[in-house]
Order: structure tokens, then C-alpha cells, then sequence
């Protein structure tokens, strides 16, 4: 008899719990918090964090306060996967943003595809929106993208041909693979192609094979980590005088302080503009955001942003603009059109344009030429 | 010639550093015949105390020391708390332990102080020294001088000294080494403290060339165990010597092969050495009696 009343007791607790959720919007998150993808997914978890809770307090999406879910899948794509299932199932979210890294985001992908729910992927692969699939967006450019800003700028200086050194990593082995395929558009040969493992503490004897290889003009290092870090000090180690690119995968001021200001001096790479945020000009059509979310970002955590919580922002910032758009901001159909119905939405990353053909909706325009100068990021002109 | 010669340098800059992580399991080894799996994170810890003591204003001397110190005590915490109540376990089980709390260590560590990749200055500046064309930065120096000096000391002591060979004594036999008097239980403690302090030494004199997170600790370990595998397992010449064979290999084959095979090779060449002479290159060849 007692056991019943406790049962009963406990369903009617669960059921009242369930009715004050219906007031609220669900929104749902999977990230890469701890793991291998802990600095994507760390600034990521943060910042999604601190934005609900911010939108919270000056009273919700029309008056209905945002409830967030947030996993950790520690990059693992098996546990993504099992959490984008009990996101849409326990949790019951409209919208999932989350796949910190491009593994993640594949699992938590066709669970929203078959699903019906809008998912925001913050990872970078093309593959992600190419073929473009009815639910699923993204807000980080693609590594192909980063190519083609750096050829273009390399094809400005009359660059053509360039000693490639990758980092063997996902990111690294990926950018270099699209690099190579772009690199003929614009005129530039590869020359040279090496490789680095993504924890290697030396990597003069590449460099010194492409060095010895001849008409080197300029070298292009995709990777992150430390790797990007070693490969400029051991430039600067060997004296090797060429231009040296780095990819947006370290665009932080952690790069600068890891390589060391001198050997970083001229280094250039594809940045956002949260990486210039304190030398913006007032009337730059980004300004705005990027400083106040910097602002934000530093109050809360007394940290610096990154290029990949900045990847967050703007997934939020579109969910929340959608949502604020839609007919009913707790139905996942209608987010998703509205959604798909965005168009110049200012974010940290870049300006988006959704359409139905297009699902990342940033062009080269978002990627700001950056280089290292009295060791701290300037835009190239 | 010159790229020959930069090869070398390279070669012998990463080879110093993984010498300096498998001199770290001699000890630990020698008195229990434990492969310690956590003596990457003991390198990790070093780095990152110094970082965290160095960005807090502490001078970088100081810094170390205290790195140092920090770390030699949780390497004996570690014998205290999961390796002594473990004791009837066999080797294996001692090893496993060793790996939980490599997992611990790391866990613990991301929390305290954080995920990001640190560094601090070198210790002599960051201009190249230069030899016939080639380069090789002050800080490498430093590495293999530390290398050069902590081999010493343990070979010193091992071969010098009654508590050495009480070390040892206590791998050899247990019960007979405390049927002569030896105190095993603190032999053991000593071990881990001491490992713990090599390991963070390492991290002290590395940090600067290969950078610190708290992950750092896994590959190091990885590399440590086989340069002290291809030298042979608990003899620290062995160590010194496998550490550097392995950097140079690396660096020759990255440099005249190709940078795709260079992990390939090192682990090739430890095969094959696991498969010729399993005992490495130093390593005495032990005759078990049945």
C-alpha cells in the first residue's frame, strides 16, 4: 500500500515537474567539454552557458525563459551520439546545437535528420552541409574556405610556389587534403609536402626538406595544438626567411605567447574578428557584437575568447533569432524554416545568409587577413 | 652536410627529452619491476606546476623547485595510498594500478588548473646557436645536459651506494632482501619520490621546447617506454642511449625518407628489437629458475 502511494506521489511530483517545463523553450547541447576536443569544446560549453543565461535574465524569447541541456561527449562520437538520442527523447529539446568536432557532429547529425529537430553543428568540414540536409546547419567556415583566403592573399604577393608542413591530426590531414585540391585555382604549386605528428616536440628536419627544396617561396602550416607553435619557432630557429601562413585553427593570442613574439612576427593567417576585438573600428559592421561578447566572455570566466566560442555565439545567436522569428518558437519545424529563412545575421564569425541551397551562408568576405605584428594580431590591408 | 648535421641536432634535441622520461622509470622498475604508466604525467605535473608557480609572479628557479618537490610528494601519496595496500598484487595488477592513476592525475589535473598548452621562457634565451650551418636552440642543451647529469646520478647510485643496491635487491627478492635487513616498504616509497622528481625535472627542462597541457603526459610516456625499451628496461645507460638512438632514427627518417613513415620507423625498429633481443640493447639477459 505504501509502495503505491510513494509511486503515485512520485508520478504526480513528474508530471507536475513536466507541466512547468511546458513553458519553457528546450534547447539541447553537445559538447566537447573534457576530452581530446577540450579547447573547442571548453569556450563552446562556456559560452553557450553564459548566453542562456544572459537571455534568461532580460526575460527569454518572448517572455518564455530558455532551458538548456548541455552533455559533455568528451569528442567521442559513440557518447555524442547516445546524447543527441536522449536530447530529443528524455529532454524532449526543439533544437540541438552542439559536434564540437566534425566526428561528433556526424552522430548527433542523423539523429536530428531523422528526428525533424534544427541542429547547429559547430565543427568545420564541408561534408557537413554538402550535400545540404533539411535540419542541419553550421556556423565555423570550412578549411577549404581558409585555403582559398590564404592562396588569395599569397596570389596578391606573387607567391606560387609554397612547401606545405600539416599536422597529421583530423584538422591538419584534413585542410591539407582541400588545400591541395584548391591550390591550382589560384596559381600556387605545391612543392613540397610534409607532415608532423600532433605532439612532436621538433620539426626542423621537414622544414629543412623544404627549404632545400627549390623556388620555396612561402610555407603553409595547417594544424592546431602545439604543433603550429613548434613549426614557427623552428622557422625562425632555422632562420628560413619566406612568409610563413598559419591556419585559422590557431588563430588565439595563446599562439602568439606559445611561439614566442619574435618568432611569431609576420606569421599571417584567416582570422574572424574576434581575434582584432580591441582594435575594431567603431563603424565596422561587427563591431558591436564581437565587443560585446568579448566583454561578456572576460567578466564571466576572466578569460580570453576564442575563435571557437565565437563558433557558439553565433550558433546561438541564430537559434535565438529563429525562434524569435518563427510562429511557434517550441515547434522544430517552424525554427527550422525560420531558420533557413535567416538573412544577415551579424555574428563573431561572419555575417549569415541561410537559404535552402546553402546552409552555412558565410563567404570569403567572413575571414579577415591577419598578421603578427609587435606581437599582437593586425588586419592585413 | 649541413642538413645531415640540422638532422642531428633535431635528433638529438627530441631524443634528450624522451631519454630524460625513460631515466624516470628506472627507479620505479628497478625496485619493483612496476612499469610506472603514470611517469608521463610526473613530466606533466613538473611543467605545469612551474607554469602556473611562474605566472603567479614565483621566480622561475623557485618555480621548478616547488614543481619539483609537489610532484616527488605525490609520487610517494601514490605509493602510500594505492601502490602499499596493493602489495601481494601481482606485477601486473601493480602496473594496471599505475595507469588508473595516470587517468586520475590527468582528470585532476584539467580541473585545478586548466585545458589550455602553456610554455615558459627558455633558460637561456631563444637565438640559435650555430655549428657549420646547422642550428640548435640553448634550450636543447639544457635538455641533454640534464639528461647527461640525472644518468649519472642514477648510475652512481646504483652502482655506488648501499641504498642503491638495496634497490635492487628489493626487485631481485623481496623476502630475502628483508631477511637482510632492507626495509623494503621504504625502498619502495623512496622509488616512486624519486621517480616522481626525475619525471618532473623532465618536465622543468622540456616544457620550453615541447610546450605543456595536461594531456602532454600519454605520447611522453609512450615515447619514454620505448626508448627504455630499446635500451633495455631498467639500466639507465640503457635508457640515455635508446632515448637518443630513437630521436636520431626519427629525425633521419623524417628528414631522408619521409615525414609520413617517421612514427612508422621508431615503432619498427622497437619491434624488432622486441623480437631479436627483447632484453634491448643494455638490458642483462635474466634466466628465470622454475
Amino acid at each position: 500500500m505504501l509502495k503505491t502511494t510513494t509511486a503515485i506521489v512520485t508520478l504526480a511530483a513528474l508530471a507536475g515537474l513536466t507541466g512547468a517545463a511546458q513553458a519553457e523553450i528546450r534547447l539541447g547541447a553537445s559538447l566537447s567539454a573534457t576530452g581530446g576536443a577540450a579547447f573547442l569544446g571548453d569556450p563552446e560549453a562556456k559560452t553557450i552557458e553564459m548566453l542562456v543565461e544572459q537571455m534568461n535574465e532580460a526575460g527569454g524569447i518572448d517572455g518564455e525563459e530558455i532551458a538548456l541541456t548541455l552533455y559533455d561527449d568528451g569528442g567521442d562520437p559513440n557518447k555524442a551520439r547516445t546524447f543527441a538520442t536522449r536530447l530529443v527523447e528524455d529532454d524532449e529539446v526543439v533544437a540541438i546545437i552542439g559536434g564540437s568536432t566534425t566526428g561528433t557532429t556526424m552522430s548527433i547529425l542523423s539523429v536530428a535528420e531523422s528526428e525533424g529537430i534544427p541542429f547547429i553543428s559547430l565543427a568545420g568540414a564541408i561534408s557537413i552541409i554538402d550535400p545540404v540536409r533539411d535540419y542541419v546547419f553550421k556556423t565555423p567556415h570550412t578549411d577549404r574556405m581558409a585555403c582559398e583566403k590564404i592562396f588569395t592573399d599569397m596570389q596578391a604577393q606573387g607567391i606560387t610556389k609554397v612547401g606545405m608542413i600539416s599536422g597529421t591530426d583530423g584538422f591538419g590531414a584534413s585542410m591539407q587534403a582541400q588545400c591541395k585540391e584548391v591550390a591550382g585555382d589560384y596559381g600556387v604549386e605545391i612543392v613540397a609536402d610534409e607532415t608532423y605528428g600532433p605532439q612532436d616536440a621538433d620539426m626542423t628536419p621537414q622544414l629543412t626538406r623544404i627549404r632545400n627544396t627549390d623556388g620555396v617561396q612561402a610555407v603553409l602550416n595547417p594544424g592546431f595544438g602545439q604543433g603550429p607553435a613548434i613549426v614557427t619557432r623552428n622557422v625562425a630557429q632555422l632562420g628560413f626567411d619566406v612568409p610563413l601562413y598559419q591556419s585559422h585553427g590557431v588563430a588565439s593570442n595563446a599562439f602568439i605567447e606559445l611561439a614566442g613574439a619574435d618568432a611569431a612576427e609576420g606569421v599571417r593567417l584567416p582570422g574572424t574578428a574576434l581575434l582584432i576585438a580591441d582594435s575594431l573600428s567603431e563603424d565596422d559592421p561587427q563591431y558591436d557584437v564581437v565587443t560585446s561578447y568579448t566583454t561578456a566572455y572576460r567578466d564571466a570566466y576572466g578569460q580570453e575568447t576564442s575563435t571557437f566560442g565565437g563558433y557558439a555565439h553565433d550558433a546561438f545567436a541564430l537559434m535565438v533569432d529563429a525562434m524569435k522569428r518563427s510562429s511557434d518558437p517550441e515547434d522544430p519545424q517552424a525554427i527550422r524554416d525560420a531558420l533557413e529563412e535567416t538573412n544577415g545575421l551579424v555574428g563573431t564569425t561572419g555575417t549569415y545568409s541561410f537559404s535552402p541551397e546553402d546552409h552555412l551562408g558565410l563567404d570569403l568576405s567572413a575571414f579577415r587577413m591577419l598578421e603578427v605584428k609587435d606581437g599582437g594580431w593586425q588586419p592585413v590591408e | 652536410m649541413d642538413a645531415l648535421l640540422q638532422f642531428l641536432f633535431s635528433g638529438l634535441t627530441v631524443g634528450a627529452v624522451y631519454a630524460l622520461v625513460a631515466l624516470g622509470f628506472t627507479l620505479i622498475y628497478n625496485a619493483s619491476d612496476v612499469v610506472n604508466f603514470a611517469q608521463g604525467e610526473f613530466v606533466m605535473l613538473g611543467g605545469m606546476i612551474t607554469v602556473f608557480a611562474y605566472q603567479a609572479g614565483v621566480p622561475l628557479l623557485l618555480a621548478a623547485t616547488l614543481a619539483i618537490l609537489i610532484t616527488a610528494a605525490l609520487g610517494v601519496a601514490l605509493n602510500k595510498l594505492a601502490i602499499e595496500p596493493a602489495r601481494g598484487a601481482p606485477v601486473v595488477s601493480l602496473i594496471i594500478i599505475t595507469i588508473g592513476a595516470s587517468i586520475l592525475i590527468r582528470g585532476a589535473t584539467q580541473l585545478i588548473f586548466d585545458k589550455q598548452l602553456h610554455r615558459f621562457p627558455a633558460f637561456s634565451g631563444d637565438d640559435p646557436i650555430r655549428v657549420m650551418g646547422a642550428t640548435i636552440l640553448p634550450q636543447s642543451l639544457w635538455v641533454l645536459g640534464g639528461a647527461l647529469a640525472v644518468f649519472a646520478v642514477l648510475w652512481v647510485f646504483f652502482s655506488r651506494t648501499l641504498t642503491g643496491k638495496a634497490v635492487l635487491a628489493t626487485a631481485n627478492n623481496r623476502v630475502a632482501a628483508q631477511l637482510v635487513g632492507i626495509n623494503t616498504g621504504w625502498i619502495m616509497t623512496l622509488s616512486f619520490g624519486l621517480s616522481a622528481a626525475i619525471g618532473a625535472f623532465a618536465g622543468v627542462l622540456v616544457t620550453p621546447i615541447t610546450l605543456v597541457s595536461y594531456d602532454v603526459g600519454v605520447t611522453l610516456a609512450l615515447k619514454g617506454f620505448a626508448a627504455a625499451m630499446l635500451g633495455g628496461m631498467g639500466t639507465p645507460k640503457g635508457a640515455l642511449v635508446g632515448g637518443l638512438l630513437l630521436g636520431c632514427l626519427e629525425a633521419l627518417t623524417a628528414g631522408y625518407l619521409s615525414s609520413q613513415y617517421k612514427e612508422a620507423v621508431a615503432f619498427i625498429v622497437i619491434l624488432g628489437t622486441l623480437f631479436v633481443m627483447p632484453q634491448g640493447l643494455f638490458g642483462a639477459k635474466t634466466t628465470e629458475r622454475v
